[in-house]
Protein backbone atom coordinates (compact mmCIF):
# COMPACT_ATOMS: atom_id res chain seq x y z
CA UNK A 1 0.00 0.00 0.00
CA UNK A 2 1.47 3.69 -0.79
CA UNK A 3 2.09 5.76 1.93
CA UNK A 4 2.46 9.62 2.01
CA UNK A 5 5.50 11.42 3.86
CA UNK A 6 4.87 10.89 7.37
CA UNK A 7 3.48 7.50 7.42
CA UNK A 8 6.14 5.13 8.70
CA UNK A 9 5.04 1.88 6.83
CA UNK A 10 7.32 0.73 3.92
CA UNK A 11 6.04 1.47 0.11
CA UNK A 12 5.55 -0.87 -2.38
CA UNK A 13 8.39 -0.75 -5.18
CA UNK A 14 7.47 -2.60 -8.22
CA UNK A 15 9.52 -3.81 -11.38
CA UNK A 16 9.20 -4.84 -14.78
CA UNK A 17 9.83 -7.98 -16.94
CA UNK A 18 12.49 -7.95 -19.28
CA UNK A 19 10.73 -7.75 -22.48
CA UNK A 20 8.44 -4.47 -20.59
CA UNK A 21 11.59 -2.85 -19.77
CA UNK A 22 13.17 -3.19 -23.39
CA UNK A 23 9.87 -2.81 -25.60
CA UNK A 24 7.61 0.05 -23.89
CA UNK A 25 10.42 2.44 -24.08
CA UNK A 26 11.48 1.63 -27.59
CA UNK A 27 7.64 1.56 -28.30
CA UNK A 28 7.69 5.59 -26.76
CA UNK A 29 10.07 6.37 -28.96
CA UNK A 30 9.07 4.85 -32.23
CA UNK A 31 5.40 6.84 -31.09
CA UNK A 32 7.62 10.16 -30.60
CA UNK A 33 9.06 10.09 -34.09
CA UNK A 34 6.05 8.92 -36.28
CA UNK A 35 2.87 10.06 -34.81
CA UNK A 36 3.87 13.72 -35.54
CA UNK A 37 4.10 12.59 -38.99
CA UNK A 38 -0.02 11.89 -39.27
CA UNK A 39 -1.00 14.34 -36.03
CA UNK A 40 1.86 17.34 -36.06
CA UNK A 41 0.83 18.77 -32.60
CA UNK A 42 2.02 15.17 -31.05
CA UNK A 43 5.52 17.46 -31.03
CA UNK A 44 3.76 18.97 -28.11
CA UNK A 45 4.55 15.77 -25.79
CA UNK A 46 7.51 14.08 -25.16
CA UNK A 47 6.13 10.13 -24.78
CA UNK A 48 10.06 9.15 -23.56
CA UNK A 49 10.14 11.67 -20.98
CA UNK A 50 6.66 10.51 -19.69
CA UNK A 51 7.92 6.28 -19.31
CA UNK A 52 10.97 7.27 -17.60
CA UNK A 53 9.16 9.09 -14.94
CA UNK A 54 6.53 6.05 -14.75
CA UNK A 55 9.34 3.56 -14.89
CA UNK A 56 11.18 5.49 -12.29
CA UNK A 57 8.41 6.17 -9.74
CA UNK A 58 7.33 2.57 -10.17
CA UNK A 59 10.86 1.25 -9.07
CA UNK A 60 12.02 3.42 -6.85
CA UNK A 61 15.52 2.91 -7.13
CA UNK A 62 17.59 5.99 -8.13
CA UNK A 63 19.99 3.96 -9.70
CA UNK A 64 17.96 1.99 -11.98
CA UNK A 65 16.04 5.61 -12.67
CA UNK A 66 19.20 7.05 -14.08
CA UNK A 67 20.61 4.52 -15.59
CA UNK A 68 16.74 4.18 -17.73
CA UNK A 69 16.86 7.62 -18.02
CA UNK A 70 20.33 7.71 -20.08
CA UNK A 71 19.31 5.25 -22.02
CA UNK A 72 16.05 6.48 -23.45
CA UNK A 73 17.52 9.87 -23.52
CA UNK A 74 20.58 9.12 -25.54
CA UNK A 75 18.37 6.79 -27.92
CA UNK A 76 16.15 9.82 -28.27
CA UNK A 77 19.20 12.53 -28.94
CA UNK A 78 20.29 9.55 -31.77
CA UNK A 79 16.80 10.19 -33.81
CA UNK A 80 17.68 14.36 -33.89
CA UNK A 81 20.35 15.57 -35.78
CA UNK A 82 22.11 17.41 -32.67
CA UNK A 83 24.61 16.13 -30.61
CA UNK A 84 24.24 12.76 -28.78
CA UNK A 85 23.78 13.58 -24.72
CA UNK A 86 21.02 16.80 -24.48
CA UNK A 87 18.44 14.35 -24.09
CA UNK A 88 20.67 12.00 -22.34
CA UNK A 89 21.76 14.77 -19.69
CA UNK A 90 18.01 15.99 -18.65
CA UNK A 91 16.71 12.33 -18.43
CA UNK A 92 19.68 11.11 -16.36
CA UNK A 93 18.79 14.33 -13.98
CA UNK A 94 14.80 13.09 -14.44
CA UNK A 95 14.83 9.87 -13.76
CA UNK A 96 17.08 9.83 -10.93
CA UNK A 97 14.87 12.79 -9.32
CA UNK A 98 11.09 10.93 -9.73
CA UNK A 99 12.78 7.61 -8.51
CA UNK A 100 14.37 9.42 -5.05
CA UNK A 101 10.66 11.56 -4.93
CA UNK A 102 8.79 7.94 -5.50
CA UNK A 103 10.39 6.69 -2.39
CA UNK A 104 9.15 9.75 -0.24
CA UNK A 105 5.91 10.43 -1.86
CA UNK A 106 2.83 8.56 -2.48
CA UNK A 107 2.62 8.61 -6.60
CA UNK A 108 -0.51 6.13 -6.80
CA UNK A 109 -3.62 8.69 -7.37
CA UNK A 110 -3.59 10.42 -10.78
CA UNK A 111 -3.69 14.27 -8.71
CA UNK A 112 0.19 13.23 -7.46
CA UNK A 113 1.09 11.96 -10.52
CA UNK A 114 -0.57 15.02 -12.36
CA UNK A 115 2.29 17.48 -10.48
CA UNK A 116 5.07 15.37 -10.47
CA UNK A 117 4.95 14.99 -14.24
CA UNK A 118 4.47 18.87 -14.17
CA UNK A 119 7.83 19.42 -12.38
CA UNK A 120 9.62 16.74 -13.73
CA UNK A 121 8.29 18.31 -17.24
CA UNK A 122 9.78 21.49 -16.21
CA UNK A 123 13.17 20.23 -14.59
CA UNK A 124 14.12 18.36 -17.92
CA UNK A 125 13.19 21.58 -20.04
CA UNK A 126 15.20 23.92 -17.31
CA UNK A 127 18.19 21.33 -17.73
CA UNK A 128 17.81 20.96 -21.33
CA UNK A 129 17.75 24.61 -21.98
CA UNK A 130 21.01 25.40 -19.82
CA UNK A 131 23.14 22.28 -21.05
CA UNK A 132 21.73 23.52 -25.22
CA UNK A 133 22.69 26.72 -24.67
CA UNK A 134 25.54 26.80 -22.23
CA UNK A 135 27.37 23.70 -23.91
CA UNK A 136 26.63 23.34 -27.26
CA UNK A 137 25.73 27.08 -28.23
CA UNK A 138 22.35 26.24 -29.55
CA UNK A 139 19.60 28.63 -30.17
CA UNK A 140 16.78 28.15 -28.30
CA UNK A 141 14.31 30.08 -27.39
CA UNK A 142 12.27 30.00 -24.12
CA UNK A 143 8.55 30.84 -24.58
CA UNK A 144 6.57 30.42 -21.24
CA UNK A 145 3.09 30.06 -23.03
CA UNK A 146 4.40 27.06 -24.77
CA UNK A 147 6.22 25.36 -22.06
CA UNK A 148 3.17 25.97 -19.65
CA UNK A 149 0.83 24.43 -22.54
CA UNK A 150 3.43 21.90 -23.07
CA UNK A 151 3.62 20.86 -19.27
CA UNK A 152 -0.26 20.45 -18.78
CA UNK A 153 -0.50 18.83 -21.86
CA UNK A 154 2.36 16.28 -21.13
CA UNK A 155 0.88 15.96 -17.38
CA UNK A 156 -2.83 15.17 -18.77
CA UNK A 157 -1.16 12.27 -21.00
CA UNK A 158 1.12 11.30 -18.76
CA UNK A 159 -1.51 10.23 -15.99
CA UNK A 160 -2.97 7.69 -18.66
CA UNK A 161 0.75 6.73 -19.60
CA UNK A 162 1.27 5.90 -16.22
CA UNK A 163 -2.70 3.78 -15.98
CA UNK A 164 -0.47 1.95 -18.58
CA UNK A 165 2.12 1.46 -16.76
CA UNK A 166 0.47 0.16 -13.70
CA UNK A 167 -0.68 -3.19 -15.69
CA UNK A 168 2.15 -4.47 -16.60
CA UNK A 169 4.80 -3.41 -13.49
CA UNK A 170 4.94 -6.28 -11.38
CA UNK A 171 5.06 -6.29 -7.13
CA UNK A 172 8.82 -7.62 -5.48
CA UNK B 1 33.64 3.33 2.60
CA UNK B 2 30.64 4.36 4.46
CA UNK B 3 30.99 7.65 3.11
CA UNK B 4 30.76 5.50 -0.71
CA UNK B 5 28.40 3.48 0.33
CA UNK B 6 26.08 6.52 2.13
CA UNK B 7 26.37 8.19 -1.82
CA UNK B 8 26.54 5.78 -4.16
CA UNK B 9 23.37 6.93 -5.86
CA UNK B 10 24.27 10.29 -5.58
CA UNK B 11 28.68 9.45 -6.80
CA UNK B 12 26.87 7.19 -10.22
CA UNK B 13 24.40 9.97 -11.24
CA UNK B 14 27.48 12.41 -11.21
CA UNK B 15 29.81 9.65 -13.07
CA UNK B 16 26.85 9.16 -15.59
CA UNK B 17 26.67 12.66 -16.09
CA UNK B 18 30.10 13.32 -16.55
CA UNK B 19 30.27 11.02 -19.16
CA UNK B 20 27.27 12.09 -21.16
CA UNK B 21 29.29 15.52 -20.73
CA UNK B 22 32.29 14.54 -22.16
CA UNK B 23 30.27 12.65 -24.94
CA UNK B 24 28.61 16.10 -25.67
CA UNK B 25 31.92 17.91 -25.38
CA UNK B 26 33.89 15.52 -27.81
CA UNK B 27 31.00 15.73 -30.59
CA UNK B 28 31.07 19.93 -30.10
CA UNK B 29 34.78 20.10 -30.32
CA UNK B 30 34.27 18.16 -34.24
CA UNK B 31 31.68 19.15 -36.42
CA UNK B 32 33.12 18.03 -39.57
CA UNK B 33 30.99 17.05 -42.27
CA UNK B 34 33.54 13.86 -43.38
CA UNK B 35 32.57 12.40 -40.25
CA UNK B 36 31.77 8.98 -39.75
CA UNK B 37 28.37 8.71 -38.22
CA UNK B 38 27.97 7.49 -34.72
CA UNK B 39 27.14 3.85 -34.07
CA UNK B 40 24.78 4.77 -31.36
CA UNK B 41 23.04 6.78 -34.52
CA UNK B 42 22.80 3.83 -37.18
CA UNK B 43 21.72 1.38 -34.20
CA UNK B 44 18.64 3.78 -33.02
CA UNK B 45 18.04 4.32 -36.95
CA UNK B 46 18.01 0.93 -37.63
CA UNK B 47 15.92 0.11 -34.77
CA UNK B 48 12.85 2.16 -35.75
CA UNK B 49 13.11 2.70 -39.17
CA UNK B 50 11.99 -0.05 -40.41
CA UNK B 51 8.94 -0.08 -38.47
CA UNK B 52 8.17 3.48 -40.19
CA UNK B 53 8.82 1.95 -43.28
CA UNK B 54 6.54 -0.88 -42.42
CA UNK B 55 4.04 1.48 -41.29
CA UNK B 56 4.13 3.75 -44.49
CA UNK B 57 3.83 0.99 -46.42
CA UNK B 58 0.66 -0.88 -44.87
CA UNK B 59 -0.96 2.95 -44.99
CA UNK B 60 -0.57 3.64 -48.63
CA UNK B 61 -1.86 -0.47 -49.47
CA UNK B 62 -4.87 0.37 -47.58
CA UNK B 63 -5.18 3.94 -49.02
CA UNK B 64 -4.59 2.33 -52.54
CA UNK B 65 -7.16 -0.77 -51.98
CA UNK B 66 -9.78 1.86 -50.63
CA UNK B 67 -9.44 4.85 -53.24
CA UNK B 68 -8.64 2.44 -56.58
CA UNK B 69 -12.03 -0.49 -55.44
CA UNK B 70 -14.02 0.90 -53.22
CA UNK B 71 -14.08 4.69 -53.24
CA UNK B 72 -15.06 5.31 -56.50
CA UNK B 73 -17.94 7.98 -56.05
CA UNK B 74 -17.56 11.29 -58.05
CA UNK B 75 -14.34 9.68 -60.30
CA UNK B 76 -16.20 10.14 -62.99
CA UNK B 77 -17.06 13.92 -62.31
CA UNK B 78 -13.21 14.02 -60.91
CA UNK B 79 -12.39 13.08 -64.16
CA UNK B 80 -13.95 15.89 -65.94
CA UNK B 81 -12.78 18.58 -64.04
CA UNK B 82 -9.15 17.20 -64.31
CA UNK B 83 -9.15 17.31 -67.86
CA UNK B 84 -10.80 20.57 -67.98
CA UNK B 85 -8.03 21.58 -65.55
CA UNK B 86 -5.37 19.94 -67.86
CA UNK B 87 -7.08 21.85 -70.72
CA UNK B 88 -6.24 25.50 -68.69
CA UNK B 89 -2.42 24.58 -67.29
CA UNK B 90 -1.69 23.76 -71.05
CA UNK B 91 -3.01 27.01 -71.99
CA UNK B 92 -0.83 28.41 -69.66
CA UNK B 93 1.80 26.56 -70.19
CA UNK B 94 1.85 27.75 -73.91
CA UNK B 95 2.15 31.25 -72.29
CA UNK B 96 4.71 30.61 -70.11
CA UNK B 97 6.99 29.16 -72.91
CA UNK B 98 6.69 31.72 -74.28
CA UNK B 99 8.37 33.75 -71.60
CA UNK B 100 10.79 31.24 -71.08
CA UNK B 101 11.99 31.79 -74.72
CA UNK B 102 12.20 35.86 -74.04
CA UNK B 103 14.05 34.62 -71.11
CA UNK B 104 16.47 32.06 -72.48
CA UNK B 105 17.44 34.68 -75.53
CA UNK B 106 17.93 37.27 -73.07
CA UNK B 107 20.38 35.30 -70.75
CA UNK B 108 21.93 34.08 -73.90
CA UNK B 109 23.02 37.83 -74.75
CA UNK B 110 24.50 37.93 -71.32
CA UNK B 111 26.55 35.19 -71.43
CA UNK B 112 24.37 33.44 -68.14
CA UNK B 113 24.69 29.91 -67.24
CA UNK B 114 21.71 28.78 -66.28
CA UNK B 115 21.26 25.89 -63.84
CA UNK B 116 18.35 23.56 -64.25
CA UNK B 117 17.57 20.30 -62.47
CA UNK B 118 18.25 17.33 -64.66
CA UNK B 119 17.22 14.30 -62.16
CA UNK B 120 15.11 13.86 -59.07
CA UNK B 121 14.14 10.94 -56.81
CA UNK B 122 11.10 10.45 -55.33
CA UNK B 123 11.31 9.70 -51.59
CA UNK B 124 7.89 8.73 -48.80
CA UNK B 125 9.06 10.84 -45.94
CA UNK B 126 8.51 7.60 -43.01
CA UNK B 127 9.17 9.72 -39.70
CA UNK B 128 10.17 12.71 -37.73
CA UNK B 129 12.94 13.54 -34.95
CA UNK B 130 10.48 13.24 -32.76
CA UNK B 131 11.95 16.64 -30.81
CA UNK B 132 10.75 20.45 -31.21
CA UNK B 133 14.11 21.25 -31.02
CA UNK B 134 15.36 19.25 -33.84
CA UNK B 135 12.80 19.86 -37.08
CA UNK B 136 13.91 16.86 -39.23
CA UNK B 137 12.28 14.12 -40.67
CA UNK B 138 13.43 10.38 -42.19
CA UNK B 139 12.64 9.56 -45.87
CA UNK B 140 13.17 5.86 -47.10
CA UNK B 141 16.05 6.42 -49.46
CA UNK B 142 19.82 6.53 -48.73
CA UNK B 143 23.50 5.30 -49.62
CA UNK B 144 22.00 2.23 -51.83
CA UNK B 145 20.28 4.60 -53.61
CA UNK B 146 22.93 6.83 -54.39
CA UNK B 147 22.04 9.99 -52.08
CA UNK B 148 24.74 12.10 -50.64
CA UNK B 149 24.75 14.70 -47.87
CA UNK B 150 23.73 18.26 -48.44
CA UNK B 151 21.21 17.54 -51.67
CA UNK B 152 18.34 19.48 -52.05
CA UNK B 153 15.04 18.09 -50.96
CA UNK B 154 11.88 19.67 -52.51
CA UNK B 155 8.19 19.01 -53.57
CA UNK B 156 5.95 20.54 -56.37
CA UNK B 157 4.88 23.12 -54.36
CA UNK B 158 8.50 24.04 -52.99
CA UNK B 159 12.02 23.86 -51.16
CA UNK B 160 11.53 21.27 -47.93
CA UNK B 161 14.88 20.80 -47.05
CA UNK B 162 18.54 19.38 -47.62
CA UNK B 163 19.96 15.93 -46.93
CA UNK B 164 21.91 16.07 -43.82
CA UNK B 165 22.88 12.48 -43.03
CA UNK B 166 22.67 9.36 -45.29
CA UNK B 167 22.37 5.59 -43.78
CA UNK B 168 22.17 2.54 -45.60
CA UNK B 169 18.54 2.79 -46.48
CA UNK B 170 17.16 6.26 -44.96
CA UNK B 171 18.51 9.51 -44.86
CA UNK B 172 17.85 12.91 -42.86
CA UNK B 173 16.31 15.74 -44.20
CA UNK B 174 17.00 19.09 -42.10
CA UNK B 175 13.95 21.11 -42.83
CA UNK B 176 13.74 24.83 -43.46
CA UNK B 177 12.34 25.49 -40.53
CA UNK B 178 15.13 24.21 -38.31
CA UNK B 179 17.13 27.34 -36.47
CA UNK B 180 19.93 25.46 -37.69
CA UNK B 181 19.05 25.72 -41.47
CA UNK B 182 20.08 27.92 -44.02
CA UNK B 183 18.91 28.62 -47.61
CA UNK B 184 20.03 31.79 -49.93
CA UNK B 185 17.36 32.95 -51.20
CA UNK B 186 15.65 36.23 -52.81
CA UNK B 187 12.72 38.15 -53.14
CA UNK B 188 11.06 37.73 -56.21
CA UNK B 189 10.12 41.51 -57.62
CA UNK B 190 13.05 43.38 -55.60
CA UNK B 191 15.47 40.73 -56.13
CA UNK B 192 16.95 41.58 -52.85
CA UNK B 193 18.77 38.65 -51.28
CA UNK B 194 18.69 37.30 -47.96
CA UNK B 195 19.07 33.96 -46.06
CA UNK B 196 15.55 32.01 -44.77
CA UNK B 197 16.42 30.48 -41.42
CA UNK B 198 13.84 28.92 -39.23
CA UNK B 199 13.36 29.80 -35.68
CA UNK B 200 13.33 27.65 -32.34
CA UNK B 201 9.70 28.05 -32.49
CA UNK B 202 9.56 26.46 -35.88
CA UNK B 203 8.67 29.64 -38.04
CA UNK B 204 10.78 30.05 -41.43
CA UNK B 205 12.02 33.52 -41.55
CA UNK B 206 14.49 35.60 -44.57
CA UNK B 207 17.05 37.30 -42.42
CA UNK B 208 19.97 39.82 -43.73
CA UNK B 209 17.50 42.39 -45.23
CA UNK B 210 18.27 45.90 -44.55
CA UNK B 211 15.84 47.85 -42.81
CA UNK B 212 15.32 50.70 -45.60
CA UNK B 213 14.61 47.97 -48.10
CA UNK B 214 11.15 47.92 -49.20
CA UNK B 215 9.81 44.41 -48.70
CA UNK B 216 5.81 43.53 -49.39
CA UNK B 217 3.35 41.44 -48.24
CA UNK B 218 2.75 38.56 -50.76
CA UNK B 219 5.87 38.38 -52.50
CA UNK B 220 7.29 35.11 -53.22
CA UNK B 221 10.87 34.39 -52.38
CA UNK B 222 12.96 31.84 -54.13
CA UNK B 223 16.11 30.55 -54.01
CA UNK B 224 19.56 32.52 -55.18
CA UNK B 225 21.67 29.32 -55.52
CA UNK B 226 24.02 31.35 -53.45
CA UNK B 227 24.37 28.42 -51.26
CA UNK B 228 25.61 25.43 -53.94
CA UNK B 229 22.82 23.26 -52.96
CA UNK B 230 19.30 24.68 -54.21
CA UNK B 231 19.49 25.59 -57.91
CA UNK B 232 18.42 29.18 -58.66
CA UNK B 233 14.67 29.73 -58.78
CA UNK B 234 12.64 27.24 -56.31
CA UNK B 235 9.98 28.75 -54.43
CA UNK B 236 10.62 29.04 -50.82
CA UNK B 237 7.93 30.75 -49.63
CA UNK B 238 5.35 34.26 -49.65
CA UNK B 239 6.49 36.80 -47.37
CA UNK B 240 3.61 36.94 -44.98
CA UNK B 241 4.57 39.92 -42.03
CA UNK B 242 7.68 42.14 -42.17
CA UNK B 243 8.37 44.11 -38.57
CA UNK B 244 11.84 46.33 -37.89
CA UNK B 245 13.91 43.93 -35.84
CA UNK B 246 16.84 44.11 -34.00
CA UNK B 247 20.65 46.05 -35.28
CA UNK B 248 19.76 46.86 -39.67
CA UNK B 249 17.50 43.96 -40.33
CA UNK B 250 14.26 43.28 -40.77
CA UNK B 251 11.88 40.28 -39.27
CA UNK B 252 10.66 39.05 -42.33
CA UNK B 253 8.19 36.38 -41.70
CA UNK B 254 7.19 33.70 -44.25
CA UNK B 255 4.84 31.00 -44.77
CA UNK B 256 6.75 27.84 -46.53
CA UNK B 257 5.38 27.47 -49.70
CA UNK B 258 5.58 23.66 -49.11
CA UNK B 259 3.32 22.48 -46.28
CA UNK B 260 6.20 21.24 -43.98
CA UNK B 261 3.78 19.94 -41.56
CA UNK B 262 1.64 17.60 -43.76
CA UNK B 263 5.10 15.74 -45.82
CA UNK B 264 4.24 12.33 -47.29
CA UNK B 265 6.48 12.47 -50.44
CA UNK B 266 9.47 14.24 -51.74
CA UNK B 267 11.73 14.88 -54.55
CA UNK B 268 15.33 14.80 -53.88
CA UNK B 269 17.49 16.81 -56.41
CA UNK B 270 20.51 14.47 -57.53
CA UNK B 271 21.99 16.02 -60.40
CA UNK B 272 22.00 19.48 -61.35
CA UNK B 273 23.39 20.80 -64.54
CA UNK B 274 24.74 23.83 -66.10
CA UNK B 275 24.76 25.21 -69.39
CA UNK B 276 25.30 28.11 -71.66
CA UNK B 277 21.54 29.56 -72.01
CA UNK B 278 20.66 29.13 -76.02
CA UNK B 279 18.21 30.44 -77.76
CA UNK B 280 15.49 28.58 -78.65
CA UNK B 281 16.47 28.14 -82.52
CA UNK B 282 13.59 25.92 -83.69
CA UNK B 283 10.71 28.48 -82.44
CA UNK B 284 10.00 31.46 -84.78
CA UNK B 285 13.04 33.04 -86.46
CA UNK B 286 13.85 36.46 -84.91
CA UNK B 287 12.45 39.26 -87.17
CA UNK B 288 16.11 40.38 -88.34
CA UNK B 289 16.79 36.94 -89.66
CA UNK B 290 13.05 37.17 -91.45
CA UNK B 291 14.07 40.78 -93.10
CA UNK B 292 17.75 39.47 -93.85
CA UNK B 293 16.09 36.69 -96.14
CA UNK B 294 13.99 39.49 -97.78
CA UNK B 295 16.90 41.74 -98.70
CA UNK B 296 18.55 41.07 -101.97
CA UNK B 297 21.34 38.91 -102.07
CA UNK B 298 24.19 38.73 -104.50
CA UNK B 299 24.52 35.33 -105.53
CA UNK B 300 27.35 33.21 -104.70
CA UNK B 301 30.09 31.51 -106.36
CA UNK B 302 29.73 27.89 -105.70
CA UNK B 303 33.03 27.41 -103.19
CA UNK B 304 31.38 30.24 -100.90
CA UNK B 305 28.43 29.18 -100.57
CA UNK B 306 30.08 25.54 -98.66
CA UNK B 307 31.57 27.53 -96.83
CA UNK B 308 29.16 28.47 -93.37
CA UNK B 309 28.24 32.24 -93.15
CA UNK B 310 29.28 34.25 -90.56
CA UNK B 311 26.35 34.18 -87.43
CA UNK B 312 25.45 37.66 -88.87
CA UNK B 313 24.87 36.10 -92.05
CA UNK B 314 22.48 33.40 -91.53
CA UNK B 315 20.44 34.68 -94.78
CA UNK B 316 21.88 31.64 -96.84
CA UNK B 317 21.04 29.44 -94.52
CA UNK B 318 17.52 30.17 -94.22
CA UNK B 319 17.16 30.02 -97.44
CA UNK B 320 18.17 26.93 -98.38
CA UNK B 321 15.56 24.98 -96.36
CA UNK B 322 12.66 26.49 -98.57
CA UNK B 323 13.69 23.56 -101.31
CA UNK B 324 14.13 21.02 -98.65
CA UNK B 325 10.89 21.47 -96.37
CA UNK B 326 8.98 18.81 -96.99
CA UNK B 327 12.34 16.52 -96.86
CA UNK B 328 12.91 18.05 -93.46
CA UNK B 329 9.27 17.81 -92.17
CA UNK B 330 10.24 14.24 -90.63
CA UNK B 331 14.02 15.90 -89.02
CA UNK B 332 11.45 18.76 -87.65
CA UNK B 333 8.91 15.92 -86.01
CA UNK B 334 11.95 14.36 -84.30
CA UNK B 335 12.96 17.80 -82.44
CA UNK B 336 9.31 18.38 -81.56
CA UNK B 337 8.31 15.43 -80.28
CA UNK B 338 11.42 15.62 -78.07
CA UNK B 339 10.44 19.11 -76.93
CA UNK B 340 6.60 17.13 -75.97
CA UNK B 341 8.80 14.65 -74.50
CA UNK B 342 10.50 17.13 -72.31
CA UNK B 343 7.45 18.89 -71.75
CA UNK B 344 4.98 16.32 -70.60
CA UNK B 345 7.60 15.03 -68.02
CA UNK B 346 8.55 18.58 -66.32
CA UNK B 347 5.57 20.85 -66.70
CA UNK B 348 6.85 23.73 -65.90
CA UNK B 349 9.38 26.37 -66.16
CA UNK B 350 12.61 25.69 -63.93
CA UNK B 351 12.61 28.72 -62.65
CA UNK B 352 10.02 29.15 -60.88
CA UNK B 353 9.09 25.45 -59.93
CA UNK B 354 11.04 22.13 -59.61
CA UNK B 355 10.60 19.99 -61.88
CA UNK B 356 9.59 16.82 -61.32
CA UNK B 357 12.10 13.92 -63.61
CA UNK B 358 15.23 14.28 -65.46
CA UNK B 359 14.30 16.75 -68.43
CA UNK B 360 15.61 20.18 -69.45
CA UNK B 361 13.28 23.29 -68.80
CA UNK B 362 10.34 23.94 -70.79
CA UNK B 363 11.91 25.51 -74.43
CA UNK B 364 9.06 25.08 -76.24
CA UNK B 365 5.16 24.78 -75.71
CA UNK B 366 3.11 22.72 -76.47
CA UNK B 367 1.47 19.32 -76.50
CA UNK B 368 2.60 16.26 -78.24
CA UNK B 369 0.19 16.93 -81.57
CA UNK B 370 -0.86 20.07 -82.80
CA UNK B 371 -0.22 22.31 -80.54
CA UNK B 372 3.25 23.25 -81.13
CA UNK B 373 2.63 24.09 -84.82
CA UNK B 374 -0.16 26.47 -83.76
CA UNK B 375 1.94 27.90 -80.75
CA UNK B 376 5.17 29.13 -82.71
CA UNK B 377 3.01 31.62 -84.49
CA UNK B 378 1.63 32.75 -81.85
CA UNK B 379 4.32 32.79 -80.05
CA UNK B 380 6.13 34.98 -82.22
CA UNK B 381 2.81 37.36 -82.60
CA UNK B 382 4.40 40.63 -84.24
CA UNK B 383 6.14 38.44 -86.56
CA UNK B 384 3.35 36.14 -87.86
CA UNK B 385 1.50 39.32 -89.32
CA UNK B 386 4.48 40.38 -91.26
CA UNK B 387 4.93 36.73 -92.07
CA UNK B 388 3.59 34.57 -94.12
CA UNK B 389 4.01 30.43 -93.68
CA UNK B 390 7.39 30.00 -95.45
CA UNK B 391 8.79 31.34 -91.52
CA UNK B 392 8.07 27.59 -90.16
CA UNK B 393 10.24 26.31 -92.74
CA UNK B 394 12.77 28.53 -92.43
CA UNK B 395 13.66 27.18 -88.71
CA UNK B 396 12.69 23.29 -89.59
CA UNK B 397 15.37 22.34 -90.89
CA UNK B 398 17.79 23.18 -87.76
CA UNK B 399 17.45 19.72 -85.75
CA UNK B 400 21.38 20.52 -84.00
CA UNK B 401 19.86 23.31 -81.43
CA UNK B 402 17.05 20.95 -80.72
CA UNK B 403 19.29 18.01 -79.97
CA UNK B 404 20.33 20.00 -76.59
CA UNK B 405 16.99 19.89 -75.74
CA UNK B 406 16.80 15.62 -75.70
CA UNK B 407 16.59 14.85 -72.22
CA UNK B 408 19.22 12.35 -70.84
Amino acid sequence: MAITYTSGEQVEVYRFSIPATVLIPLTAIFLQAWLPLRFPFFTLFDLPLLVTIGFATARRNPLAGLVTGGLIGILQDALTHQAIGLYGISLTVVGFGASSLGIKLDVENGGARFLLTIFFYAVHEVVYFMIARGLVGSHMAWSWPHEVLSGVSNALLGVLVFMLLDRVKQRT
Amino acid sequence: MDVLGRYRNLIVLVGVLFAQVLGLAVQVRRPTDNEPTRLIRIWAVDMVTPLEKALGWAQTSSNNIWHNYFYLRGVRAENRSLKAQIERMSLEQVRMSQDADQARRLQALLAFKEQFISQTMAAQVIGTSGSEQSRSVYIDKGEVDGLKPDTAVITANGVVGKVLLVYRSTSLVLLISDHSSGVGALLEKSRIEGIVRGTPAGEVMLEKVMSDESVSVGEQVLTSGGDGIFPKGLLVGTVTKVTPGSELFLNIHLRPAADLSKLEEVLVVTKIDQRQAAPDKTGAARAADILAERLPTVPSKPENAEKGPAPETATPKTAIPKTVAPANSGLDAKPKAAHSDALTSSGAPATRKPVTSASSPVNSSGNPSGAPSAAKPAASGIDATKLSKPVKATTEPKPQPAVEDIPH
